[in-house]
């Protein structure tokens, strides 16, 4: 692949009768790189990714993967990338043994290296005593390492994955990014979508999708930096009165609860000081007590609230 | 373009999943068993054993010699002697007789004085079919009776006399025809049942998605899913033709190697037929109920097997050209009775070929791998 990146789009669009579901998105990931692409449901991230894969047709538009062209060599793309859906679809009436013999059959591993390839598999994905068990039986957790697996079998250049952990406990989600973390390391170019933030920071790089369009693609350290709204923390005694006091108040872009305290937006270039004695006295004012306003750091989850807001807000289904 | 690794991968993942599925296996191989036995007893037209009652008002020798002639004949059951011509109506309207015999008063008279002596045959007409055979079977012992009173003391050869023989049944056993087509039409259910189901179920539980994003091509899923049910097919081809020669005692007289060749030819194509309706389909309970109704009525009613083809309207018979079943039942019976081989069957052999391509043509066609 020499010094094309994994994955080049341009002008890349999906539409579905009137729907847009993808429009004119362009970016690239260079190899070895893990891409992490993000966006509220509906924002066309699956899409996307089925262009990419050779699932489906762009409408317009132009994109290579591993070199090959996405409207014409589909066939190519499919030997040279491995790819997880986001719904479980490995086959729960075969064992985790036989759904891996099917796969390597598949994607042609040669035969000599079969048995090594699956051994390093169940190595990998910690299933190595369960091979003789039916994969529906599995927990999701398991059951995803095992897709993991089976989708890197014949050793892709690049991989794609849909979601790869919606669903599965924080725990065994931790385990199944080290795995991705191994297989980065090992060369492999991981293209992850996600909807979790705390996975969003594992990435070196991550696309904003919304309304099927770009809205942001930088380093997560670099969209933090970015943010140009200042971020208030407030503590208050009554936080979902607060939430509701503040809401469409001046100079305030947008108020959400995190965890127990709120965090309010300011509008661009708003004072962070006056806000901050501004915003005691007018909650005060409605009977709430105020503990706290500090200035914070965005979280990549404000980032991600502030760039969709600007971009129009999410589509809701 | 086919990979034999990916093919025999698909194969044998059918085959494990084939293996699961207690309900498929049920469909494979119990299914065609006991439709065979099922039907092969229950179908039969031979018409015995018909109940015939007697309204004898000459109660003469004569009479009761010709009741006894029809007695003899083995194809009437003497079910009631009546008394009164008013016992007729409540006897036929309760079915207790299927035939009713009235002999006139003076029946002996007129054939003692050389006059043409009548009788009267009532029959139930509410079956149509068997009230015309037991017309004909009555009709046949009165001639066979009238000549002999009529040569009754002279031993004189009547002018011409017909023998006939019957060829391939000689029996002309209902059961012997019977058996061969059911064999033909429950393998045309049976395959297109087993394979309607299989693409359905990727679509179904979401295995399509992964399938789709390996390098497996729509040919490959195609065949490497038939495999399998080729092999099955075969399976039940042999056991329902030796339930046939051996529990139906039908005569098998022509070479079982033809009728694998031929029937491997019929299945890939009723095979691939409901290949097409699991793709169109996407749902099991929809693609098995398409698969039903393509398959069983037509295949019942218009493949020749309950009905002649030859005695069709013209539309109908037109129809049935596109029953694949009715090249298939012309070779089961053919290698079944007559013994014939290809130089008669091939035309049926290329039909059946031809169906074939279609049927695997229109699955690979209509199967997208592709999502959208």
């Amino acid at each position: 692949m020499s010094d094309e990146p994994a994955v080049r789009v341009e002008d890349l669009t999906k539409k579905f009768g009137d729907f847009t579901a993808v429009d004119g998105v362009s970016f690239e990931v260079a190899e070895k790189e893990v891409f992490g692409f993000l966006g509220p449901n509906g924002a066309g991230k699956t899409t996307t990714i089925k262009m990419l894969t050779g699932l489906v047709q762009p409408t317009s538009g132009r994109g290579t993967v591993a070199g090959f062209d996405i409207r014409t060599q589909s066939k190519e793309i499919k030997r040279h990338i491995g790819y997880m859906s986001q719904l479980f679809s490995l086959y729960a009436d075969l064992t985790v043994e036989e759904n891996i013999t099917f796969f390597s059959g598949l994607y042609g591993v040669p035969r000599e290296r079969r048995a090594e390839r699956r051994d390093w598999v169940l190595e990998m994905a910690g299933l190595a005593d369960q091979r003789r068990r039916l994969t529906g039986e599995l927990s999701l957790g398991w059951k995803q390492r095992l897709a993991l697996g089976c989708a890197v079998l014949h050793q892709p250049p690049i991989l794609f994955l849909d979601e790869p952990t919606s669903g599965v406990d924080p725990i065994s989600r931790r385990g199944f990014w080290d795995l991705i973390y191994a297989l980065a390391a090992g060369g492999t170019t991981v293209f992850v979508t996600t909807h979790y933030m705390e996975e969003a920071e594992y990435c070196h790089r991550l696309a904003l999708m919304n309304r099927g369009k770009l809205i942001a693609l930088d380093t997560p350290a670099r969209l933090r930096e970015n943010m140009r709204e200042p971020l208030l923390e407030i503590r208050a005694d009554d936080s979902t009165r607060a939430v509701e006091a503040l809401q469409g108040e001046a100079g305030i872009a947008e108020v959400g609860l995190f965890g127990r305290a709120l965090h309010a937006t300011l509008r661009e270039g708003e004072d962070v000081e006056a806000a901050r004695s501004r915003i005691p006295s007018l909650l005060e004012k409605k009977g709430i007590e105020v503990e706290s306003v500090e200035p914070i750091q965005p979280s990549l989850e404000d980032v991600f609230v502030a760039l969709v807001e600007k971009a129009g807000g999410a589509v809701v289904d | 373009m086919i990979e034999p690794t990916r093919l025999l991968a698909m194969a044998r993942k059918e085959l494990i999943q084939l293996r699961r599925d207690p309900r498929s296996l049920a469909l494979a191989f119990a299914l065609p068993v006991l439709l065979l036995i099922l039907f092969g007893y229950a179908i039969s037209w031979d018409v015995r054993d018909i109940r015939l009652a007697v309204l004898d008002q000459d109660r003469s020798a004569a009479s009761r010699e010709l009741v006894d002639a029809f007695r003899a004949s083995g194809y009437f059951n003497l079910a009631a002697f009546l008394e009164r011509s008013g016992d007729v109506d409540s006897l036929m309207e309760r079915g207790g007789a299927q035939l009713v015999l009235v002999i006139p008063p003076g029946f002996a008279r007129d054939l003692g004085a050389g006059r043409t002596a009548s009788l009267q045959a009532i029959v139930d007409g509410s079956d149509a079919n068997t009230a015309t055979i037991a017309l004909g079977y009555s009709e046949a012992v009165v001639r066979t009776w009238s000549a002999r009173v009529e040569l009754r003391g002279r031993s004189v050869a009547p002018p011409v006399s017909a023998e006939s023989r019957v060829w391939f049944n000689e029996e002309l056993a209902s059961r012997n025809m019977i058996v061969p087509g059911l064999v033909a039409v429950i393998m045309m259910v049976i395959a297109a049942m087993l394979t309607s189901l299989t693409i359905a179920r990727e679509w179904e539980r979401g295995t399509m998605e992964q399938l789709a994003a390996t390098p497996v091509s729509r040919l490959e899923v195609v065949l490497g899913k038939l495999l399998p049910y080729l092999g099955i097919g075969l399976v039940d081809v042999v056991a329902s033709s030796a339930l046939g020669v051996l529990l139906f005692a039908v005569p098998f007289r022509g070479s079982a190697v033809l009728l694998m060749v031929l029937s491997f030819l019929f299945l890939m194509g009723a095979l691939g037929l409901g290949m097409f309706i699991s793709a169109v389909a996407k749902s099991q309970v929809l693609a098995t109920q398409l698969a039903m109704v393509a398959t069983f009525l037509p295949t019942m009613l218009l493949s020749g097997f309950m009905f002649s083809i030859d005695a069709m309207p013209a539309p109908l018979q037109a129809i049935s050209y596109l029953i694949p079943a009715r090249y298939f039942l012309v070779v089961t019976r053919g290698i079944f009775l007559k013994g014939v081989g290809l130089g008669v069957l091939w035309t049926q052999g290329l039909l059946m070929l031809a169906f074939a391509a279609a049927g695997l043509g229109l699955a690979v066609v209509k199967f997208r791998k592709e999502l959208d």
